[in-house]
């Protein structure tokens, strides 16, 4: 039973390598879109995708070094990618972020 | 014994959410590259994003469950985190890239333009009036 358990920590290792592979091709497509995208709202969804990517590439990079410490960074790039959407989905809406002008 | 079964279900599961939010997480970036306007595209994008991701942070969850013993609350917050954010934001994108004049593709009426300008000409009304 001992033994069955080992060979499955190892299974679990292979897989989260695999899983780094597939996130890796899907963060190259993402890239494609984000070099071709017609407009920039392609461009900022595309972006919002690949930091996602990023968030589950943390999580399984904390698998794979077996080590708890990566939890702290997933919240944080969840966080930062709200942030940065908002500011780019506001600045495509109104052409500037911060409104300077008196009314 | 039963601490060794449960530890082996465990780690079954863990496989399970692992291959299954990566498989959700690369159809969507295939979803991203290959639809044809920005609306379909934020449709893969978000909805299947944040799934893929949901059950990739609950696999970690797990794991760390089965290696430490500690059940990993920030892992949970995220998972939270993004499920509040994800609608939001592409939200905000949809609408911002409406306003830039992006067309739905394939669709005859644009009921989201009607009812703005419905809207604008009841402004304008009431402005008259008074």
């Amino acid at each position: 039973m001992s033994a069955l358990q080992d060979n499955f920590a190892e299974i679990i290792q292979m897989i989260s390598i695999i899983c780094l592979i597939a996130l890796s091709v899907s963060i190259l497509l993402l890239i494609i879109r984000v070099m071709k995208g017609p407009s920039n709202a392609d461009r900022a969804v595309a972006l919002d995708a690949i930091g996602i990517n990023i968030m589950a590439f943390a999580a399984l990079l904390a698998i794979i070094l077996i080590t708890p410490n990566f939890n702290d960074i997933v919240l944080l790039i969840g966080i930062l990618l709200f942030i940065g959407t908002v500011a780019i989905a506001i600045y495509l809406e109104k052409g500037d972020l911060i409104d300077t002008e008196d009314d | 014994m039963i601490q060794k079964t449960i530890d082996i279900i465990l780690d079954i599961l863990v496989i399970i959410f692992l291959l299954g939010g990566t498989f959700s997480m690369f159809t969507a970036s295939v979803g991203v590259l290959r639809f044809p306007d920005i609306y379909t595209r934020l449709h893969a994008a978000s909805k299947g994003s944040t799934l893929g991701v949901a059950s990739i942070l609950i696999g970690a969850c797990i794991f760390h469950y089965t290696e430490y013993g500690i059940i990993s609350g920030k892992l949970i917050l995220g998972v939270l985190f993004i499920m509040l954010t994800a609608p939001v934001a592409s939200h905000l994108i949809s609408r911002a890239a409406h306003l830039r004049g992006a067309k739905p593709y394939g669709t005859l009426k644009d009921q989201y333009q009607e009812a703005i300008d419905k809207e604008k000409r009841r402004q304008k009304q009431q402005q008259k009036s008074k």
